[in-house]
């Protein structure tokens, strides 16, 4: 082939590579917001969410019209480009001064990069602040004895919901121990329904059952031995003891045949529950208010039931334990050039009693201390306060894997759930495939 | 008149092209060539990290599966999507009564987002509440959730993408076959399959052959519908390699091996495009109606 000849060849192909990658990118753009810095107004950014984001407008509001110390602006993403959008801002000029995060590996990430500023000189300036928030929370966004966030939303514990009609005609009562639980597996199955609803599609959903079960068998140490990185973390035997109980759990068919194909966003597995055709359904507390919102005869008529994580039986885990997302945070970035007005924010809107009510009216369960009351008169009281005291007296908090881990080893993690799930990736394979990430 | 050298417009005309198809294209990639030898997870600045993410590309056991997986999807996409384009195509360019009417919803996928079509037909199929469960001869089966038939399901979902679109390249360039030729083929008493084969088919290779590297290409750049329909899964039955390379990046944030990734799916739809191209004579541009 000439060199000409070549060159021309290259210069076409290349062209169409083009134009077939041109044709893929239009697909995605980024999402409009501004950026923040030099002075002007401090930029908060939030996650999406229909509901709270009018409260934290209104709080931002009240800030404004009532503070010297500068203005604040809110600014909000969807969850992927969220994430996404964070990490390549923060470091850069475009960093907002507040950011919500999940706490945990996920804040340890920012901290480590040297991207937040630590807040505990604040707390210690404010005791009073410190005090109104559940200690259990607050401990979320604490690295290495030093505070780097404070909560602004509700606790997101993952609860075992289930169809009380359901378990009734099938003569099951609500299980406290893993034993039990197996057994009402077992009865829905002789009954012809799926025991356990499941949104297969999204692997977080099942992340929910291996979590709960390592808890209870082998207590929060293995999960901090891991997200520590420490050497032989993933070989714990409590790891794959888990892994065999939950592959015990599928092979009895707990979650049924279709739960690869069941989505949680477009409602699969709550539907499931709410139209009677399976009894349990492990999920975030936010299941109450979708469930609300979908199916609201199924809610009133009393037939979803909630309760805790089943007990193991010599398990080293306390059976108060509780995973999940433990609250969302703001954290300050140190490159802001708001401080004094993020910090002020901080610690007076936080905690106001305007936000605090909004919240709870909205039907969120807040990490502060002394709404036991208030919540209990809510519409919706019942469930609201078990929340709270689920939280309150629990042992300790777990925060979910997804936003525990460093991103990548999150990743292969939920990979490889999927995996195990279908039945292609044994409890040993997962262990080994994990300690070598 | 001879063409002189001072006719032609000077090179500057071309400087718009250039300096765009510089910024969007040229320098992109050899900005990715740069990244896939570093490791860097979006904070700070990439740290050089010599051939780490090549040698863990070989060893990646994953991304060889996703490869031969992006190959299967090519060569099943083409086969579905061909045959079928060509075919209304080349009908949508004759006169026929209703021709326009049928030929709008045949166009239809055309003008529906990549999201819109992966969320229609995800509620379709699903195995609860899709519509294919009211057909009696589809009850009970998983289209998105069995391991092995979800490949065909994304292969059909793509196809149904994608065909409206290559229909428009064969039914635009079997309008340019002209009439003549059909009529002194009539005379010598072909009928319309053989008029088909010997006229309508030659003189549609090159639309073939652009058709075929768009697919090709499109093969190792799109992941969107996927991504919406069956997220790579279930497990990683439908991942293939450039959705690998956006789970990679955009959820481990492992942006240097991610660009690993990148250059190898660059490198195989370049190399594509250029043997696709180079073997068919494709570049030759002959004129194919000698004597018109």
């Amino acid at each position: 082939m000439s060199l000409r000849r070549l060159t021309r060849v290259t210069t076409q192909a290349g062209a169409l590579v083009l134009a077939g990658a041109l044709v893929a990118a239009c697909g995605s753009s980024g999402p409009a917001g501004g950026g923040g810095g030099e002075g002007g107004t401090g930029q908060v950014w939030a996650l999406e969410d229909a509901a709270l984001n009018p409260i934290e407008e209104a709080s931002i509001e009240r800030f404004n019209e009532g503070s010297d110390s500068g203005e604040l602006e809110l600014a909000t993403f969807g969850n992927d480009p969220y994430k996404q959008r964070l990490r390549v801002a923060l470091g850069s000029p475009n960093a907002p001064d507040l950011f919500f995060n999940w706490g945990g590996g996920n804040l340890k990430e920012y901290v480590d990069a040297g991207q937040v500023e630590d807040l505990t000189g604040l707390l210690d300036e404010n005791p009073e602040l410190r005090d109104a928030f559940l200690p259990s929370v607050l401990a979320g966004a604490e690295l290495d004895g030093a505070n780097y966030g404070l909560p602004m939303r509700g606790m997101q514990p993952v609860v075992l919901f289930y169809n009380q009609s359901v378990l009734e005609s099938a003569g099951v009562e609500v299980p406290q121990t893993w034993d039990e639980l197996l057994a009402a597996v077992d009865a829905l199955s002789a009954a012809g329904v799926t025991p356990i609803a499941l949104a297969g599609t999204q692997a977080w959903t099942e992340l929910m059952w291996i979590e709960y079960i390592l808890d209870r068998v082998g207590g929060p140490e293995v999960f901090q031995a891991i997200r520590d990185g420490e050497e032989g973390a993933w070989e714990d035997p409590a790891v794959l003891e888990s892994l065999e109980m939950l592959r015990e759990l599928i092979d009895r068919g707990a979650f049924g045949n279709d739960f690869a194909s069941v989505g949680y966003d477009v409602g699969g597995a709550s539907t499931i529950l709410a139209q009677g055709d399976a009894g349990f359904h492990l999920m975030g507390s936010w299941e109450y208010t979708n469930q609300l919102n979908d199916s609201p005869e199924f809610v009133e008529a009393g037939d979803l039931g909630w309760t805790t994580f089943p007990a193991i039986e010599g398990g080293a885990g306390d059976p108060s334990n509780l995973v999940g997302n433990v609250s969302n945070f703001y954290s300050l970035t140190s490159s802001s050039e708001n401080k004094e007005a993020a910090r002020e924010y901080l610690s007076t809107a936080l905690t106001s009693e305007e936000y605090i009510s909004d919240l709870i009216e909205a039907g969120d369960v807040p990490p502060v201390q002394g709404i036991r009351d208030q919540l209990a008169e809510t519409e919706n009281g019942d469930y609201a306060t078990f929340i709270y005291d689920a939280t309150a007296d629990a042992d300790n908090f777990q925060l979910s894997w997804d936003q525990d881990l460093p991103a990548d080893e999150a990743t292969e993690m939920l990979t490889q759930l999927e995996q195990f799930f279908l039945g292609t990736q044994t409890p040993q394979g997962f262990v080994d495939a994990m300690s070598g990430v | 008149m001879a063409v002189t050298r001072q006719d032609r417009p000077s090179g500057w005309y071309l400087a718009p092209a250039v300096a765009f198809f510089g910024a969007f294209a040229v320098l992109p990639m050899v900005l990715v060539v740069y990244l896939s030898f570093t490791s860097w997870n979006g904070f700070g600045f990439p740290a050089l990290s010599g051939a780490e993410n090549w040698t863990r590309l070989i060893e990646d056991g994953r991304a060889w599966d996703s490869l031969w997986l992006t190959l299967l999807f090519m060569v099943l996409t083409w086969v579905v999507q061909t045959p079928i384009a060509m075919l209304i195509g080349v009908w949508a360019a004759g006169h026929q009564r209703n021709r326009a009417v049928l030929s709008s919803f045949f166009f239809l996928p055309l003008l529906l987002s990549t999201a819109a079509i992966a969320l229609l037909w995800a509620a379709v199929l699903d195995p609860n509440f899709g519509a294919t469960q009211a057909l009696p001869f589809l009850d009970g089966v998983n289209f998105l959730g069995n391991t092995e038939l979800v490949v065909y399901t994304v292969v059909w979902v793509i196809s149904w993408q994608y065909i409206p679109f290559h229909t428009l390249l064969y039914q635009a360039a079997a309008r340019q076959v002209p009439q003549s030729l059909y009529e002194a083929a009539t005379l010598d008493g072909a009928g319309r399959y053989r008029q088909f084969f010997t006229i309508t088919l030659p003189l549609l290779k090159y639309t073939v052959i652009t058709s075929t590297v768009l697919m090709l290409v499109g093969s190792v750049t799109t992941f969107d519908t996927i991504l919406i329909l069956t997220g790579g899964g279930p497990g990683t039955a439908t991942r293939i390699l450039p959705l690998h390379m956006y789970i990679t990046g955009f959820s481990g944030f492992e942006f240097g091996y991610a660009s690993a990734i990148a250059v190898l799916l660059l490198l195989l739809g370049a190399g594509l495009s250029l043997a696709v191209t180079s073997a068919t004579g494709f570049r030759k541009m002959q004129s194919q109606q000698e004597g018109m």
